[in-house]
């Protein structure tokens, strides 16, 4: 029997792995994956609340992550463009100035 | 049949989401992501949540991962060097991720949460479908954060034509 539980603790375990992604990975691009990924972990147990609270705020909840992470990687992933094109790398290690 | 399910998606996720994080070539990253994004939106159909599960698919799946595997194809960076400047950052990275995943499912699992339960059973949802619900209460109780995320969207819009754009 499927409870609850069993949803929350693997968003747990994908939120981790996110988190384990953007500390480990130099490459801005897969760094921000792992965000996806962590976005993902918690929309996970919005449904898993709403299912099991017969609560539909979770799913509108989800809707809303869904477009404010498009909006994200939209502007994120055009950061990183702006980066190699100034920069000609993509190692967070080589980006450590504010100034250009 | 539902914790079989479950289990197998469940499974699929992890180890797509574990090489998402190991495997050094940006492409494989990427696919792995994919398949991370497909794996859940089977678990959302099965919290019986279908629009999510169809949203799910088309922007993550296909929007946002089209952005990134395109993005990537345009720079090329090539496969990660791997170990940074900090060579333990990856064992305390590690370790502390783990203490993370424990701390939550520890807290989230016994914490008693104030919640206000609904009327949404899956079989009154299957009655009068899931996009017609989550719809309703989209443009009732959630009309202004609706109408922010137009807003929103066309403020990142305007934001990555500025920054896309070539200077002079």
């Amino acid at each position: 029997m499927l409870t609850a539980n069993h949803f929350i603790i693997l968003s747990a375990i994908l939120f981790g792995i996110g988190v384990v992604g953007v500390l480990v990975r130099r490459n801005p691009l897969v760094m921000f994956m792992s965000v996806e990924l962590m976005l993902n972990a918690v929309n996970l147990a919005f449904v898993a609340f709403s299912r099991y609270l017969n609560n539909l705020d979770g799913q509108v909840f989800v809707f809303l992550v869904l477009t404010v992470a498009a909006a994200e990687v939209a502007v994120g992933l055009a950061i990183i463009v702006a980066l190699f094109r100034t920069r000609a790398t993509v190692d967070v290690d080589e980006i450590s100035s504010l100034k250009g | 049949m539902d914790s079989i399910v479950f289990y197998l998606f469940a499974f699929i996720t992890v180890v797509a989401a574990v090489g998402m994080v190991t495997l050094r070539n940006p492409v494989h990253s990427a696919l792995s992501l994919a398949v991370v994004f497909v794996s859940l939106a089977a678990l959302y159909v099965l919290l019986s949540a279908p629009f999510i599960a169809a949203a799910q698919v088309m922007i993550y799946a296909g929007a946002i991962l089209i952005l990134f595997v395109f993005v990537i194809m345009l720079l090329s960076p090539g496969v990660d060097r791997g170990v940074g400047a900090l060579k333990w950052q990856r064992w305390f990275a590690t370790v502390f991720g783990v203490a993370l995943v424990v701390e939550l499912a520890l807290v989230l699992t016994t914490a008693v949460l104030p919640a206000t339960r609904g009327s949404f059973t899956p079989e009154r949802l299957a009655e009068i479908g899931d996009v017609q619900a989550v719809g309703a209460l989209l443009f009732t109780d959630f009309l202004l954060p609706f109408e922010i995320m137009s807003l929103l969207l066309l403020v990142a819009m305007v934001g990555v034509i500025v920054l896309a754009k070539k200077r002079g």
